[in-house]
């Protein structure tokens, strides 16, 4: 060794390992929030590094919006078996079936929002303490100001006006019976980090991210998947495209972009010449300037 | 296959730059970012989209590049920033973060905040105006918070007619305010975020300045030497006990080196407990190290098996930090309620933790005219003071100066739990 400083994608890897040993130090019962994903897939990984050669100390939680991509979740419980980890399934068809929440209708009824109650219930019934996430704040302007220790209060809400103060490497996990912390050891990460670093680790990711053929319709300006869960009407004409995801979750939601990116290289090389930002081609987002903003405030990730 | 590779060399030899700015809407603070991040080509399509939407209902032209920096509903309805938001972009040469704080007085915490992780200040100075009151509260807390790096941008240029004169005549003035404070490295650039002139690109209005623009000497500003190579300090996060058949006996301290340099081999004490041993071996999951440097994430085993847990620290024999209960140290009042007179506060330093009470305030500072007030006694928020501090068991100290991560703390206020405190360590 030669040099004696880290390249920035060490930094961040050091940053969030420090991040995650101290979820481990500060609460009783943390479990990583995994959507399967690839920032919750980079998370994972890095908690794997922050405790080998100890067993993974966190166990895995989904909010399970009952509208998944198969591939999503077969994803999921092979790497819930490699880690030898527990899952903890928050499911939203449970939390509609109790009529805990009531099913948006129409053409563009999605179940995002549901699963706020969903997680904060999951939350509360395993009496989680803190819930780690894959948020960055380079995703969206609501996240730029989130805190990499992030309090909240017993209805579970964020309340980004009065948050504590954040200073050095100090982390205050701190709190009452009830309250919860949401942390997110990646929070200095941007989209091109995540991926340089799942090459640089070669991480495995879902097939769904690769360049692949997919029964598709266009709605909202992106190629939504064709699948047993979609509203569609006479408007909808499917066409086969070759495509690949930028973000995965809720499979009514998730849209793909055309793409012929199918090994890693090749998608590192097609994020840096992207133009768009990758929650461009979420559903979810596009509601209003602030919707981010007022699902955070409810509790959502 | 040459992209490629190309794309793994920068990423070699690629820092990461946490840049911190403070100013409010008047000072160009947000054109000046937006500016980096538009002329840096970091801004997307669908961003820039939303931005020229915006910028159209409230009847303006073009792009209104402060739009880039608005975050919360609150902000954007209020033309303010309240908080501290981060910004991300890349260059070829590196990645920065931008702590993006607001400058009025009443949010001073904040941008102790955004100045406590900080390599780098950038101190923007309206060229109409010159050096006033706000420069020097932006200065002194650069100062205070010990940013190794301070980048004065005289903004505005155009407004003066690109003039020399002017530009000098404020770097005087910046100068006579510096001998009040301890900032190692000021470089002075002449700018207009607006137009775009010796930000990114190289002002055709202004030939007679020969430096460099700031993003040029954003990437190139000398980093490595910043960090304290000399003073090895390892705080112990967490113990590592597989348990397992193949990990049987094995019992491994985690935590980050905050400092220094460690070797396989090198003699080290533990801390408070004093006991001696070498270590044995530095355990990543990426394998066994030879050596590692601040600011590595490791795991250490030791020759000897001693008692040690979190909050303790190990560093090397012959190199120790002071261990004491009673110092004085500058803190920052963060909460909205006021200080307890002889309060009880839980202190947090590096991953210990103990109790702790204020037993003086030895003066408070006005960081508008930088005099000290001796006979102020109560401390309210973003107050910063001197104040004397004292520990129910010893912490292993050194002064803020000297080492950042193991001369700061934070005071915790244990009837809220809430961060009530930021604090430097002086002696």
């Amino acid at each position: 060794m030669s040099k004696y400083y880290l390249n920035y994608l060490e930094e961040l890897e050091s940053e969030a390992i420090f991040v995650l040993r101290e979820v481990a130090a500060q609460f009783r019962n943390p479990v990583i929030l995994f959507s399967g994903g690839k920032d919750s897939i980079v998370v994972t990984h890095l908690a794997r590094k922050a405790f080998y050669p100890a067993k993974f100390p966190f166990a895995l939680m989904h909010v399970d919006t009952g509208h998944n991509f198969p591939e999503t979740m077969e994803f999921r419980d092979q790497l819930i078996q490699e880690l030898g980890a527990n899952l903890i399934v928050g499911s939203v068809q449970e939390a509609i079936d109790k009529g805990r929440v009531v099913e948006e209708k129409g053409r563009n009824a999605s179940r995002n929002v549901l699963q706020i109650t969903a997680l904060l219930d999951t939350i509360e019934s395993n009496q989680i303490d803190c819930a780690i996430g894959g948020g960055r704040r380079d995703e969206e302007k609501a996240r730029a100001k989130e805190r990499f220790f992030s309090h909240r209060d017993d209805f579970g809400q964020w309340d980004p006006k009065n948050q504590r103060p954040e200073l050095w490497n100090l982390f205050n996990g701190k709190h009452f019976q009830g309250e919860h912390f949401r942390v997110f050891p990646i929070s200095n990460w941007t989209e091109m980090d995540v991926w340089n670093y799942i090459l640089k680790e070669n991480i495995a990711i879902p097939s769904l991210y690769f360049a692949h053929e997919r029964e598709v319709i266009w709605r909202n300006n992106s190629w939504i998947p064709v699948s047993e869960h979609l509203n569609m009407d006479e408007r909808d004409s499917p066409v086969t495209k070759k495509i690949r995801f930028r973000t995965l979750g809720d499979i009514t939601i998730t849209g793909g972009i055309e793409s012929e990116a199918d090994t890693l290289e090749k998608i590192v090389e097609e994020v840096a010449a992207m133009r768009q930002t990758e929650r461009g081609n979420r559903a979810d987002d596009k509601r209003s300037e602030s919707s981010m903003e007022d699902r955070k405030r409810e509790g959502y990730f | 296959m040459i992209g490629n590779y190309a794309e793994k060399m920068s990423i070699e030899n690629n820092q990461l730059l946490r840049i911190s700015t403070a100013g409010s809407v008047d000072d160009g603070k947000s054109t000046l970012i937006g500016r980096l991040l538009y002329d840096s080509k970091s801004i997307f399509e669908d961003q820039l989209e939303a931005i020229e939407t915006t910028t159209k209902r409230k009847g303006r032209e073009g792009i209104d590049l402060a739009l880039f920096t608005d975050g919360l509903r609150d902000e954007r309805e209020q033309g303010i920033t309240i908080d501290v938001a981060y910004r991300y972009f890349t260059t070829p040469k590196r990645k920065f973060i931008i702590a993006d704080t607001p400058g009025h007085i009443q949010y001073t915490r904040n941008m102790v905040t955004g100045a406590s992780t900080a390599n780098v200040a950038i101190i923007l100075v309206d060229a109409r105006n010159g050096v006033i009151e706000q420069t020097r509260r932006h200065s002194y807390i650069a100062s205070l918070l010990q940013i190794p790096h301070v980048i004065v941008c005289v903004n505005k240029m155009d407004l003066v007619d690109w003039k020399e004169d002017r530009f000098l005549d404020i770097q005087q003035q910046y100068e006579g305010i510096l001998s009040k404070m301890s900032i190692k490295d000021v470089r002075y650039i002449p700018i207009s975020a607006l137009e775009g002139d010796n930000v990114v690109n190289r002002s055709e209005n202004m030939s007679w300045y020969q430096g460099a623009p700031l993003l040029h000497t954003l990437e190139t500003l000398h980093i490595s030497s910043d960090l304290n190579k000399i003073d090895t300090r390892f705080p112990v996060q967490t113990i590592i006990r597989p348990q397992t058949d193949k990990f049987h006996d094995y019992r491994g301290y985690a935590g980050r080196l905050e400092s220094g340099i460690l070797r396989k081999g090198d003699e080290v004490v533990a801390l408070p407990s004093g006991f001696n041993s070498r270590i044995k071996s530095i355990d990543t999951f990426d394998g066994t190290f030879e050596e590692a440097f601040a600011p590595m994430s490791i795991t250490i085993t030791l020759e000897d098996d001693i008692d040690i847990s979190r909050g303790d620290m190990i560093v090397r024999k012959n190199n120790q930090p002071n261990q004491v209960q009673e110092f004085d140290a500058m803190i920052c009042w963060l909460n909205s309620s006021p200080a307890r007179p002889r309060g009880k506060y839980t202190i947090r330093h590096t991953t210990n933790e103990q109790k702790s009470m204020i037993t003086e305030v030895v003066y408070k500072m006005d960081i508008n005219s930088l005099e000290r007030n001796s006979e102020a006694t109560e401390i309210k928020t973003n107050d910063i003071c001197r104040i004397k501090l004292k520990t129910t068991k010893p912490l292993m100290i050194d002064e803020y100066r000297d080492n950042r991560a193991t001369g700061s703390f934070i005071l915790i206020d244990d009837g809220t739990n809430e961060t009530v405190a930021a604090g430097m360590i002086i002696s």
